[in-house]
């Protein structure tokens, strides 16, 4: 047996009967995998019970969860309304630009995914953006656009080091 | 330099965002003890640290960074980052309840908060009495709607059901607003020691949190908090030898703004999309799996311990006509210090926005201040003196909501703004009304046009028509309040829509299909604009004034980014 599912299933060992637990088990699936692919989704159902078309559909309701594969770097740029006012579209633009990718793309290495969120919550940093990895999120704050850059080439190098 | 005890480090997500952690590993690897600390409300200092030495004293330093403790260890004076008097008043102005702890006490030390005693003392009253409590303080739900908390608590403890809960809303989804995730990361004990007399009074025996599922240091903290509490018995079964038992659950939000609301919580806890059902029956009687539910909102739990500590009529004594006790508010955009305010309720918009605030930064003119999110509106200079509570803002147009408080200046365009949150709330619809759904995409498209220059007079009148049947045709609160943001803009800014629409003009230079670059008689002709341009939009001989070429410009700004000299002018 695939030892990814294998994963899965412990999970569902414990949540396939609770019920009221979908999203709870959608997120630790995405946990696992980064994302919710058609065969975890079909998979779930088996377990579950549910409608694959109903996890599907909840699974779309909330921003959180992926139908795609993201890169190594999900970076969530700040669109709150501080962030707004503080020029998050410029910084937004300069990122897409930088990168090449628009909104809830990844770039062609696999490197990055960019993602606008709604509001990261450290409004007093204006414009912020933050950057989950392997190792954990990182927030960067009074971004500029070139400190952006700097930011994601930084990244980049360390990563071209790495290898 | 004074012997060091120990070094309190504020550790929320600003001061760890601002690199508080590697001014903590500084610190620590020359021996000094380091605790951590929640949000100490100038986020706009961070990272802030509290030097304690040995005779006692202690020593608040700010921008504290890694450079900063490098510098200090290698003997640069202290008194370079001592806080100035006139930060210090950024506290000492306000009054704290809700945020007593935060930045205060270690939140990963349950001895560090207390005993639970007001816990331990409502466990020998009856619900009545703990009710008659709350309804003699007059607190009031802290969310954004300001429904009276006793009354709530009373309805979910008369229903009658085998099981009930009470869910903690902690799903923070107004953006610009950040006070419950400083009281979750800062002081989480002071909301589970109110959501455990919550159970008691109610009668329930399970309490869940639903927390965004962006907060994870929150999450975090929340965790470590109902372990140290089940620990010491001020949780779990037959809490103080009493027969009332009480757990806490953390539930993870997965990214929805309507789940702020009631009912739409209530089905993403029970793992459905979140969408909004008729109230009748509200969730004190048919709630989590149709069981009688109180749901409160964080600050408001936050108030609870307190009121009992110190008496229902002590928090009554605070605040102002309807609105009693404090509210927490949180500073952000165009002003000089950002960051966390709590103030007694009925305090004017002035007094937080240039009193604790400072004003707006970098010299610049105050336009607006946009309260209570996607749900509120924008409050403009003349409005600057109504006090904070309930009903004064309502009037305005605008609502206290959960607090947050974007100050916006000559550089925002109020249509932009406009366009801003309906964006969001367009995207937040669940999409059930059809008024919300469709309404508010065609209320966007009108914006849209308008901030491209393709606004039609007719315009107006359009939004004014569509704004009403939202409301009107809406179920829950966010299809209800999504035109606030743009009939506040057209009250008191009608005249930056009438600019847009007849002249094509945005007077704050911000909408792009409005405004042109062009070079000024600063430029030296260093050339700067010319390398950075990607269009070749820039030419001119090295030494000699640039010219813009209007035509093939894009609008990108890289040209006023590299210009060392304010020569790349929008005009």
């Amino acid at each position: 047996m695939n030892i990814e599912l294998e994963k899965l299933d412990k999970l569902l060992d414990k949540y396939a009967d609770a019920p009221g637990s979908l999203i709870t088990v959608l997120q630790n699936a995405q946990e696992i995998y980064g994302w919710l692919s058609e065969g975890t989704i079909e998979h779930i159902s088996g377990r579950t019970g549910i409608k694959a078309a109903k996890i599907y559909g909840v699974a779309t309701f909330y921003t959180q969860f992926r139908l795609k594969p993201i890169g190594k770097h999900l970076i969530m740029l700040c669109k709150g309304t501080a962030c707004h006012v503080n020029g998050a579209d410029d910084i937004a633009a300069a990122a897409s630009e930088h990168l090449s990718v628009a909104d809830n793309e990844t770039t062609a290495d696999g490197l990055f995914t960019l993602n606008y969120v709604a509001c990261l919550g450290c409004c007093s940093l204006a414009p912020v953006m933050m950057i989950r990895s392997d190792g954990g999120e990182e927030t960067y704050g009074s971004l500029t656009n070139a400190k952006v850059r700097q930011i994601l080439d930084d990244i980049r190098a360390k990563e071209a080091a790495a290898e | 330099m004074k012997y060091i005890v120990k070094a309190v480090i504020g550790q929320g997500s600003c001061g760890i965002a601002s690199g508080s952690k590697k001014t903590a590993a500084i610190l620590e690897a020359v021996g000094i003890p380091v605790e951590p600390t929640g949000c100490i409300g100038n986020c706009y200092l961070e990272p802030i640290v509290d030097f304690h030495f040995a005779d006692g004293s202690s020593t608040r330093l700010v921008k504290f960074d890694e450079e900063a403790a490098k510098k200090v260890l290698s003997g640069e004076p202290l008194a370079n980052y001592i806080i100035s008097e006139e930060d210090e008043r950024y506290l000492s102005g306000q009054k704290r309840i809700v945020l007593r702890n935060a930045g205060v006490i270690n939140p990963e030390d349950i001895s560090a908060y207390g005993d639970y005693s007001a816990l331990r003392n409502a466990v020998t009253h009856r619900s009545e009495e703990i009710i008659q409590t709350l309804k003699t303080s007059g607190l009031r739900g802290r969310g954004g709607a300001g429904f009276p908390t006793w009354f709530k608590w009373d309805a979910a403890a008369k229903a009658v059901g085998d099981t009930k809960y009470v869910v903690c809303n902690a799903d923070e989804g107004d953006p610009g607003a950040f006070m419950d995730r400083s009281v979750l990361e800062g002081d989480p004990h002071s909301v589970l020691e109110g959501m455990a007399i919550c159970g008691f009074t109610i009668g329930a025996s399970e309490g869940i949190i639903y927390v965004r599922a962006e907060y994870p240091l929150a999450i975090k903290r929340l965790e470590i908090a109902i372990g140290q509490a089940l620990e010491k018995g001020y949780l779990g079964e037959n809490i103080f030898n009493t027969a009332f038992s009480f757990k806490i659950r953390i539930k993870a939000g997965a990214g929805a703004f309507v789940c702020g609301e009631e009912t739409a919580l209530i089905a993403s806890l029970e793992g459905e999309r979140g969408m909004p059902r008729l109230k009748p029956p509200f969730p004190a009687q048919k709630g989590y799996w149709q069981q009688p539910t109180n749901i409160n909102n964080v600050e408001t739990f936050a108030n609870i311990p307190w009121i009992f500590n110190n008496g229902g009529d002590k928090f009554e004594a605070i605040g102002y006509e309807k609105s009693k006790g404090t509210k927490v508010f949180a500073l952000a955009g165009k002003i000089r210090r950002g960051g966390l305010a709590e103030v007694p309720m009925g305090v004017s918009l002035r007094d937080i926005i240039y009193g604790i605030g400072g004003g707006i930064k970098d010299g610049k003119q105050f336009k607006a201040v946009q309260l209570g999110g996607p749900s509120g509106g924008c409050v403009p200079e003349e409005l600057l003196d109504t006090p904070v509570d309930y009903e004064s803002i309502n009037q305005t147009g605008a609502i206290v909501g959960s607090g947050g408080m974007i100050v916006m200046d000559e550089t925002t365009c109020m249509v932009d703004m406009a366009r801003y949150f309906l964006d969001f709330t367009r995207n937040e619809s669940c999409g059930k009304c059809n008024y919300c759904r469709i309404g508010t995409k065609r209320m966007l498209e009108i914006l849209e046009r308008i901030t491209e220059g393709k606004g039609e007079p007719s315009d107006i009148e359009l939004l004014h028509e569509l704004a009403d049947k939202v409301k009107e045709g809406s179920l829950c609160g966010l299809g209800q309040t999504a035109p606030n943001p743009v009939l506040t803009t057209l009250r008191y800014f009608g005249n930056e829509y009438y600019d847009h629409i007849f002249e094509k003009k945005c007077t704050a230079h911000s909408c792009k299909a409005l405004i042109h670059y062009d070079i000024n008689e600063n430029c030296i002709g260093c050339g700067a604009c010319k390398r950075n341009c990607p269009v070749e939009a820039i030419s001119g001989e090295r030494k000699v004034r640039h010219v813009l070429d209007k035509e093939k410009c894009i609008k990108c700004g890289k040209c006023i980014e590299s210009c060392k000299f304010n020569a790349v002018v929008k005009i």
